[in-house]
């Protein structure tokens, strides 16, 4: 399995991940060795194999919804890169 | 008698309990053994000495009152993806780099419950991918037994502070071997318990379900005690076990006779070291006279589990840290007006090479048109790959393997080679996948360097894999071995 620059480009904005040119030539040239190993998989059968997602067999976990004890605003926001008050500041994401 | 900072955590807890030394002087004695060899090993992110002496002291109040736990006034470095409360937290990141967690992941908040002295916080492959901590974003951890040679990952930090005598023990995480292959390469114990038996709350995701903590520890004795303390059911985490706590030490008995020991073929791979082979093939027969029954098994879906593991966690990887967008914490690339551009240069800048490539990867294996092909052909295999197991523990109490196939490497070998670097966890990856629990025990060295074993067993199997760990250990000195610093 080979990738073309264009796929690299196309997952880079799926990702939001900005890439250099030779970021971009290094993950083709990687991600498509890397997916060579992965043929492998073919030769096993797998047809009616029910997936496992988690090794663990748990059913969902359910609770009351009961107020508790939380973490307060300004923990929050603490590590925020921008506030104003006990907000967090984002840039506008829509045009006007 | 040995050096403060050599004891191991039952040896400083029989002092501590009988007054013999005081919780501030071991951990002045870490300290001052940190001074000398942390420049050269480099296992720490931070230090925290302001907060572990207020900690030995109170350990000592503890301690004279008569309430100390088995863990109270022993100091203990955290990989650097647990939580700390008012302790950066960085994952070896630049994305993390001055990040202050506001709560304390449960296994932390269980440990400091205990009494234990924080000592600070372990390097790491950034975010737990990689296996030889080079791609910490700050700098890589030496293997204290050669300077020049990694110390594992993604828990190097880890390994490496344990192995040279900086902390008595450890916590680290595994998602692919993260605590098995680093305790491997630097001669020391390394856990990975079932998957949900130690709480994952405040553990920094990379692939939840894989993700597990445990511990890293000088011997077998220390890691059941530290299992003791941090198991337990969370409501935190909705993937926790309902299981009780026990006493792991009570499984310590020394004997092994007539328990059932698989060694699967497919684990000695083609391009292990032949010097590796040997120092496990010696381990087999020395568990043999201990009086286990060592029985050939076949695990025929075990050459699959790189493909397998290498879809199924860059795939949870690429949507776990889609979180890292500069908005809420973490870096945050502030020098344009355009919110789709501040989130690509913050990812572009805060994440390092190998973090990029497995979120290119993950996305790319769930991607409409591919997700069949990679994604669920992935899952699938995961079901064989566990019914595998489920077939060989029906015929053996645990498995024996290497585990890893080489020693130690030096740095910059594998760097820029990421096919070579994922084939070094061969031996410890699909244990993750099946969600058991394995530990890494010393068994020999190789061209001067540590060689581990494995010992793998079903759920819940903790009790069997320490007691055949321990007895094992009770006959051998290599657990004794420390390196020259």
């Amino acid at each position: 399995m080979s990738l073309d620059r264009a796929e690299i480009e196309h997952l880079a904005s799926l990702v939001r991940i900005g890439l250099s040119n030779h970021e971009i030539e290094t993950l083709r040239d990687q991600l498509s060795q890397i997916l060579e190993q992965f043929d492998v998989l073919r030769e096993l059968d797998t047809t009616s194999v029910i997936p496992t997602g988690h090794a663990g067999n748990l059913e969902t976990v359910m609770r009351d919804d009961l107020p508790g004890e939380c973490l307060t605003t300004e923990e929050v926001v603490s590590n925020a890169p921008r506030t104003e008050g006990d907000l967090i500041r984002v840039k506008a994401v829509l045009e006007e | 008698m040995a050096e403060l900072w050599q004891l191991t955590i039952h040896e400083a807890h029989q002092s501590l309990v009988q007054r013999e030394i005081s919780s501030v002087d071991l951990t002045r004695a870490c300290l001052d053994r940190i001074g000398q060899v942390e420049e050269r090993v480099k296992a720490f992110v931070t230090v925290t000495e302001a907060v572990a002496l207020p900690q030995a002291e109170a350990a000592d109040q503890r301690i004279a009152a008569g309430n100390a736990t088995p863990l109270t006034g022993i100091p203990v470095q955290i990989k650097d993806l647990m939580c700390t409360k008012g302790i950066r937290t960085t994952c070896a990141s630049r994305m993390l780099e001055n990040y202050v967690p506001v709560y304390d992941a449960t296994a932390v908040s269980k440990l400091l419950g205990a009494g234990a002295v924080l000592l600070g916080k372990g390097n790491m492959d950034e975010f737990g991918m990689g296996s030889s901590c080079e791609n910490s974003a700050f700098f890589p951890t030496s293997n204290p037994w050669d300077l020049a040679r990694v110390s594992g990952g993604s828990s190097g930090g880890a390994s490496a502070s344990v192995a040279s005598g900086e902390v008595a023990y450890a916590l680290g995480s595994d998602t692919g071997g993260s605590i098995r292959q680093p305790s491997s390469l630097c001669g020391v114990v390394g856990l990975k318990p079932t998957y949900g038996l130690v709480s994952r709350y405040g553990l920094i995701a990379y692939a939840s379900s894989l993700d597990q903590i445990g511990p890293i520890t000088q011997d077998v004795t220390d890691s059941a005690q530290v299992l003791n303390a941090i198991t337990g059911h969370d409501p935190k985490d909705s993937t926790s076990l309902p299981q009780q706590t026990k006493d792991y030490t009570q499984a310590l008995t020394g004997d092994i006779t007539g328990l059932r020991l698989g060694v699967p073929d497919e684990y000695f791979v083609e391009g292990m070291q032949p010097g590796v082979r040997d120092a496990v093939q010696k381990a087999i027969s020395d568990l043999e006279s201990l009086g286990a029954t060592i029985i050939p098994v076949s695990l025929p879906t075990t050459k699959y589990a790189l493909a397998c593991y290498y879809i199924i966690a860059p795939s949870e990887c690429s949507a776990n840290l889609a979180r890292y967008d500069g908005v809420k914490y973490g870096y945050s690339y502030q020098d344009t007006d355009n919110v789709l551009e501040a989130m690509e240069q913050t990812r572009r800048r805060g994440f390092g090479m190998e973090v990029k490539r497995r979120i290119m990867l993950g996305t790319y294996a769930l991607s409409s048109g591919y997700y069949d092909a990679y994604y669920l052909k992935a899952q699938q295999v995961r079901t064989l790959i566990r019914e595998d197991f489920t077939r060989v523990f029906q015929k053996v109490d645990a498995l024996v393997t290497p585990t890893s196939p080489v020693v130690a490497f030096p740095q910059g070998e594998k760097l820029n080679d990421p096919v070579q670097m994922y084939l070094i966890d061969v031996c410890t990856l699909p244990i993750n996948i099946a969600g058991l629990p394995a530990i890494s025990v010393p068994c020999g060295f190789s061209q001067g360097l540590p060689v581990g074993m494995q010992l793998i067993g079903p759920y819940l199997s903790e009790s069997t894999l320490l007691r055949v760990a321990h007895a094992y250990e009770q006959t051998t000195e290599w657990h004794k071995a420390r390196p020259e610093l």
